[in-house]
């Protein structure tokens, strides 16, 4: 778990530094920010993609998709 | 007199009382719960490989499956002017599988062979503009021939003044049943086959998984947002395949054995950005890490170009590498002597890379001049896996409002 520990310390600076580079965007600012291509979470059509990863790949989470349910054993 | 007198006074009371409840405005406006959205979304997936786990770690990987989705989403205002949203979602899956169908080579009735797995969900927020939080829960059901599975979600997520930031709480819980097939080798004495109609017993083992996802999403201009999701989730139960064989390095054969819980800890990032006026880029690392052994790293990227204002392309490719969890050997490597083994390549050490293209149309006025079919996509994506795996699959999405 020390790598882990590593890891998690880099992903939490970079974060603390894009935080600190954040301007507070008004609601009329954000045409490009509201665009149907930035929506943060994984789309619709990923939906299966995200399913055949987590039975097919060991590491599953953190994807939006589930993390438990189904057995994944065919 | 006196009762004509006291007549009229009750009257223009109640006259009164009348005027004056006609002319307050009511405190809220009725809103009929309304049709929203409506996604269908299908699916083809197909693989080839040969280290398929029902035979040890060699044999046939051949797959198939189509999948159909629908979702419904309705929204309403109540009284306090708090928007609900009711969304069902139902998935149905189709899939034939040349692995599984050899739990049983002689008489290839395995059960597995070709099954069709329902899930359906609903899930139900609440979102308040004033505090700007939204709360939800969520139920869902699986199944399959031989699995079984309820689910239940919980969520919480609160923005900032501005809603240029969001931290979100979601809480999941999965209660499993595994119909317990062996292979026929390795059946007990009067230990049934789990096919229909035969009436020798068989165990159920439960497989219960729980997971807590914390979310942080900031808008740091105009054109980049970020999320940070760290999702840990804790695994407890029936964690191996029950017709998973296993063969030993002295030939002896048995089934696949692991521990009986599971600790993982995903971390993922994304970065958005909107490059110029017709490129969004949108990028995704996820770190993993969990008690088997087993560590991973995944990338992807993903660039939606708007070749026109309503036609866009959308190239993406991925790149995932994990390494093995420590009870994992290849087919005749594992000794009689080890506590826990598995032959399953999916926990295996590999690198794998997915690519493709989508292409989504988004007229402003609808699809063919009908409103109401407001988009669709189709996605095609090729995955390779270094242990020799490929697979293709194919979706459609289309998204009527």
């Amino acid at each position: 778990m020390k790598k882990l520990t590593a890891s998690k310390a880099l992903i939490a600076s970079l974060i603390v530094l894009g935080l600190s580079g954040c301007v507070s965007v008004k609601e009329y600012q954000k045409s490009r920010i509201n665009d149907a291509e930035m929506e943060l979470s994984a789309r619709k059509s990923e939906k299966f993609e995200q399913n055949f990863y987590l039975y097919r790949e060991g590491a599953a989470g953190a994807n939006g998709g589930k993390s438990g349910g189904g057995c994944g054993c065919n | 007199m006196k009762k004509i007198c006291l007549s009229v006074s009750v009257l223009l009371g109640l006259l009164r009382a009348g005027y004056g409840q006609s002319v307050t405005p009511p405190a809220y406006e009725t809103r009929k719960l309304k049709l929203e959205e409506i996604n269908l979304v299908s699916s083809y997936y197909q693989q080839d490989g040969n280290n398929s786990a029902v035979t040890g770690g060699i044999g046939t990987e051949h797959l198939t499956d189509f999948a159909q989705s629908i979702d419904l989403v309705l929204k309403t205002t109540d009284r306090k002017n708090r928007q609900h949203t009711l969304a069902f979602d139902f998935n149905i899956d189709h899939y034939t599988s040349a692995s599984s169908d050899n739990i049983d080579p002689l008489t290839v009735s395995s059960a597995s062979r070709s099954d069709t797995h329902i899930y359906p969900s609903v899930a139900w927020s609440v979102h308040n503009d004033d505090r700007r939080t939204t709360q939800g829960v969520a139920l869902s059901y699986s199944t399959e021939y031989d699995y079984k599975s309820y689910g239940l979600n919980l969520s919480f997520a609160k923005a900032s003044a501005d809603n240029n930031r969001e931290i979100s709480l979601k809480a999941g819980a999965f209660f499993d049943t595994w119909k317990v097939i062996l292979p026929p080798e390795l059946r007990p004495e009067g230990y049934g086959s789990g096919a229909h109609g035969d009436r020798d017993p068989i165990d159920y083992k439960p497989r219960n998984s729980y997971n807590v996802s914390l979310s942080l999403s900031q808008i740091i201009n105009k054109r980049l947002q970020v999320l940070l999701t760290v999702e840990p989730a804790f695994q407890q139960g029936l964690l191996s395949t029950p017709f998973h064989r296993i063969y030993f390095q002295d030939g002896g054969e048995t089934v696949e054995r692991l521990p009986g819980n599971r600790l993982k800890l995903p971390i993922g990032f994304r970065l958005h950005y909107f490059l110029g006026d017709r490129i969004v880029v949108r990028t995704f690392y996820r770190y993993y890490i969990d008690d088997w052994g087993m560590q991973a790293h995944t990338v992807n990227l993903e660039t939606p170009i708007k070749l026109t204002s309503f036609v866009s392309a959308s190239p993406f490719y991925r790149f995932s590498h994990q390494s093995a969890v420590r009870y994992f050997a290849p087919y005749g490597q594992h000794k009689q002597t080890d506590q826990y083994y598995t032959s399953d390549y999916d926990i295996s050490g590999f690198n794998s890379q997915f690519l493709g293209l989508g292409i989504r149309l988004a007229p402003p006025g609808g699809l063919f001049g009908t409103g109401h079919w407001q988009s669709v996509e189709l996605r095609y994506g090729h995955y390779i896996r270094s242990t020799g795996m490929v697979a293709n699959s194919i979706t459609f999405l289309a998204k009527l409002k």
